[in-house]
């Protein structure tokens, strides 16, 4: 692994020396030798150890199947003097105490298609979280407020800009704030407080500014179809420049970008899920505009609407080169075409995706409606199939590697 | 009877190409198939069974799991891929090409050593067959199948050797592999231990974890070898035989855990009172060590040995991990110790090492055995019981070597290595060797559990399941 980039907290790979017989397949397996023993145990040498798996099939204990979050990486030697694994270590985050109990039940039903909470890919960069809260918010002013969909659309989506002015707000792409809506519910208390992913990179959505843009879909019925106004996504649409807002956060610890040359972004949304893809697609875009282009390895991005005229971003996205972006879009309600859903554009593009499932350089990215989930856990299923690989063991491989991220909602 | 050589027997020996090939093993597969109805595990040749099968030698290819009826099981030949410009590393020809045919002066040497090795795989399944009657658990049942197919994968490998490289001579010991029974008076299998019965569970994961690691360990010694195919073959069985270990050590740690657990809810070790509790009291368990592990020590042969030192010489069997030892690997002034009778005691003879490979082959193995020892006296020390096991001085009760018991003027050992009188090994064997009265209680504890998510009483649940399952409520089996 490239140490050049540094997380706080890793990802290890490590040997249960409860669980394993010494049995040294393993370390005839490791086609980087990175295995190795002493009388006691089997250790994995960190700096060598390339994550590949190899030994992961063989093993007959199942004791290789261990991997463990860490401050710095065990050293071989202190691996040789264990009995037992030892704990994760907590990912150290800047937090002003512990979340909101509405942002981790939020974030607990957000992430729950990739099995819960996961680890940020080893080299995104350090998160804080938390600081500000509903008793002490941001006041943030509204630069911008831009529709982005067609008017003729049947739904609004709105491109925000926030300025925090003199209050320090440092996030990174794929983070969340929480939104403060005024006023009180029917049984008067204040409302709940609202996640928006922010969909502007770190430097802000205009470089140098303490600034960030976040995406709003205005609600106008609930998941029955029955009419119905969103507290929240209606005060934000119909807030005009130089309102302001309380604003809560940033949050999220794992749905994080990777830093390091050669990682693959694999991103799958539909509807306001593009907006942590903007802000990642976006940071990129920019350092190759500055000419970095080898900073990254590739962007898939595919990316499912009712209609054209719906999807978010839909301009910029098509002046994208094919060589910075592979833009997949799909629509289910395109007049005059024929239905299509971003599970069938993924299915359409089987041999790509497979290879990118190969690369375990590949950090996959899943945000939109929940109904998305199953079409496209099926696609990936029936591609892997295909070509001879397992997804569910793939996924889960990616999952513990933080490669592997799902933010869902209804 | 026509064989589909790419889907039947998976293979990375181009047996699609090799007509000879094909016509040898259209002979013998039909036989092997005999041989496994009849002698293979009894009563479940019908049921699907959760295996893992071989398809490949990549490390994605070699463990592809799912439910398979054993008799369909897809035997197949497999070599780790060939090593470029890899030499003989060791005994006269050292630094040599290794051989990718038979040398013509070792030709009935190295059959000889092919077909003693091949012997044990049948000999075990035969030894094991009646065992699914008496399952713990479905996991357990599960294990044994896959133990015994592998052993049965074992048994392919080596008569492919046969039949690839010892032309007629090599068909007809592939046959006799068919033929001779464990345990039959007439036609007994070559190795004394393979004879034995493995009468209940506990005897399974003795043999497993003491008997099967003999097998580790010559294989690994095969692996050294000269004669480049037989090394390739070796390295590629000893995968697999990791997994027999581990049903071994974790099978026996499983039955301490779940004995020391009841010591400590009932707050006794007495062995009486634990009988009565349904579970098996630490000095059996000690018994049946000591025993399995002084057979299976017999299998590495005598202390000093000119077969040994010719099979070293000639480059066809090397020491255990001989590449990464640091001599000349020729032995050529070296001394080995090798235990010897002085007065009253046992002491220490260095021999030539070349003629004490045996003996280091069985140091080695002893060093491992101890390793697993001290993991379950681990395990014990930690739930809080007294009771630790401790694995025998290696002389005790043998049968083959400088201390054969049978032999005139060969003194009795205990277990800590004492030489003793004839009349104290008569008063005292039963206290270290299992009695009838022994075989008889675990035996009565040996009841079919075949229910998902249950397991006997005498031994803990498995720690994780196979291939990610969940160790007990899984259908490891499904019954037809």
């Amino acid at each position: 692994m490239d140490g050049s980039v540094t997380s706080d907290v890793l990802r290890q790979h490590l040997i249960d020396p409860e669980i394993c017989i010494r049995c040294n397949t393993c370390e005839e397996m490791c086609p980087e030798d990175a295995i190795t023993h002493d009388d006691l145990n089997y250790v994995i040498d960190f700096d060598k150890c390339t994550m590949k798996g190899d030994c992961l099939p063989p093993c007959p204990t199942g004791a290789i199947d261990s991997f463990r979050k860490a401050t710095r990486p065990w050293t071989i030697e202190e691996q040789f003097g264990w009995d037992s694994l030892p704990p994760d270590a907590e990912p150290v985050v800047e937090s002003k105490g512990p979340l909101p109990e509405d942002v981790v039940a939020i974030t607990e039903n957000a992430t729950s298609g990739a099995g819960g909470q996961t680890l940020p890919p080893w080299s995104a960069a350090h998160p804080y979280i938390n600081l500000y809260t509903p008793e002490q918010p941001a006041v943030a002013t509204v630069m911008g407020n831009m529709r982005l969909t067609d008017e003729s659309a049947s739904t609004g989506i709105h491109h925000l800009v926030l300025d925090f002015g003199n209050n320090a707000f440092p996030y990174l792409e794929g983070q969340s704030i929480g939104v403060l809506p005024p006023g009180e519910d029917e049984n008067g208390r204040p409302h709940h407080v609202r996640l928006y992913s922010i969909s502007s990179p770190r430097e802000g959505e205009r470089p140098g500014y303490n600034n960030c843009a976040i995406t709003v879909k205005r609600i106008t019925e609930d998941n029955d179809g029955n009419p119905v106004e969103g507290v929240a996504s209606t005060f934000l649409c119909g807030l005009e420049k130089g309102d302001e807002v309380n604003v809560t956060g940033p949050f999220g610890t794992a749905f994080l970008m990777p830093n390091h040359a050669g990682a693959n972004l694999l991103m799958i949304c539909t509807g306001t899920g593009a907006a942590p893809m903007r802000a990642m697609t976006e940071r990129r875009r920019r350092k190759w505009a500055r000419g970095a282009r080898e900073a990254g390895g590739s962007m898939t991005l595919f990316f499912g609407a009712r209609t054209a005229g719906e999807l978010p971003y839909f301009g910029p996205l098509k002046k994208l080169p094919q060589e910075f972006m592979d833009v997949q879009m799909a629509f289910s309600r395109e007049p005059g075409a024929e239905k299509e859903y971003v599970q069938d554009r993924i299915r359409a593009q089987g041999k790509q995706l497979a290879g990118l499932l190969r690369d375990e350089n590949t950090f996959m990215y899943i945000c939109g409606h929940r109904r998305m989930e199953d079409g496209v856990e099926a696609s990936l299923t029936d591609i892997c199939a295909y070509h001879d690989m397992d997804w569910p063991q793939i996924r889960d491989r990616m999952r513990l590697a933080g490669r592997y991220h799902v933010e869902t909602y209804y | 009877m026509s064989i589909n050589y790419t889907d039947k027997i998976p293979n990375n020996v181009e047996l699609g190409d090799d007509r000879k090939l094909q016509r040898a093993l259209e002979h013998w597969q039909p036989r092997y198939l005999d041989w496994w109805q009849e002698m293979g595990p009894e009563g479940f040749q019908t049921d699907d069974i959760y295996l893992r099968t071989a398809v490949s030698v990549d490390p994605k290819g070699w463990a592809q799991f799912g439910h398979v009826k054993m008799p369909d099981y897809r035997w197949g030949i497999f070599l780790t891929p060939q090593e470029e410009g890899r030499m003989v590393n060791f005994g006269d020809h050292k630094g040599q090409p290794a051989w990718n045919e038979v040398p013509g002066e070792y030709r009935s040497t190295l059959r000889r050593i092919i077909t003693v090795q091949g012997d044990t795989e049948p000999a075990s399944v035969e030894q094991q067959r009646f065992l699914g009657a008496t399952c713990p658990s479905l996991y357990d049942m599960r294990n044994l199948f896959q133990v015994n197919v592998e052993e049965g994968r074992h048994l392919w490998a080596m008569v492919y050797l046969l039949h690839k490289y010892f032309g007629r001579d090599g068909r007809e010991e592939g046959d006799a592999l068919l033929e001779r029974r464990s345990g039959d008076e007439n036609h007994p299998r070559i190795l004394g231990a393979f004879n034995e019965r493995t009468p209940d569970w506990l005897s399974f994961f003795f043999f497993t974890f003491i008997t099967d690691r003999d097998g580790k360990y010559q294989l690994a010694a095969l692996a050294e070898s000269g004669f480049d195919p037989l090394a390739r073959t070796c390295k590629f069985m000893l995968t697999e035989e990791a997994h027999h270990l581990f049903v071994g050590e974790t099978g026996i740690a499983r039955v301490l855990q779940r004995t020391a657990e009841v010591a400590k809810k009932i707050g006794t070790e007495d062995p009486d009172a634990l009988r009565k509790e349904g579970v098996i009291d630490f000095q059996t368990i000690q018994k049946y060590l000591n025993f399995h592990y002084s057979v299976t020590l017999d299998l590495y042969g005598s202390e000093i040995s000119t077969n040994a030192a010719n099979f070293y010489t000639m480059g066809l069997k090397g020491r255990f991990e001989e590449t990464k030892i640091d001599d000349d690997h020729q032995l050529k002034d070296d001394t080995y110790p090798v235990p010897m009778q002085t007065n009253g005691s046992i002491g220490i003879e260095d021999v030539a090492a070349v003629t004490a490979m045996n003996e280091r082959l069985r140091d080695d193995y002893e060093v491992d055995v101890l390793k697993g020892v001290g993991r379950w006296n681990k395990m014990l020390e930690k739930t809080g019981v007294e009771a630790r096991m401790v694995l025998a001085h290696k002389c005790f009760n043998r049968r083959v070597g400088r201390f054969d018991m049978g032999q005139p003027d060969v003194p009795h050992v205990a277990p800590d290595g004492r030489i003793i009188s004839e009349a104290e090994w008569t008063k005292r064997h039963t206290e270290w060797l299992p009695s009838d009265g022994d075989h008889a209680y675990v035996a009565s504890l040996m009841g079919q559990v075949k229910e998902p998510g249950k397991i006997a009483n005498w031994i803990a649940p498995p720690r994780v399941g196979i291939d990610g399952k969940p160790p007990l409520d899984f259908e490891y089996v499904r019954f037809n």
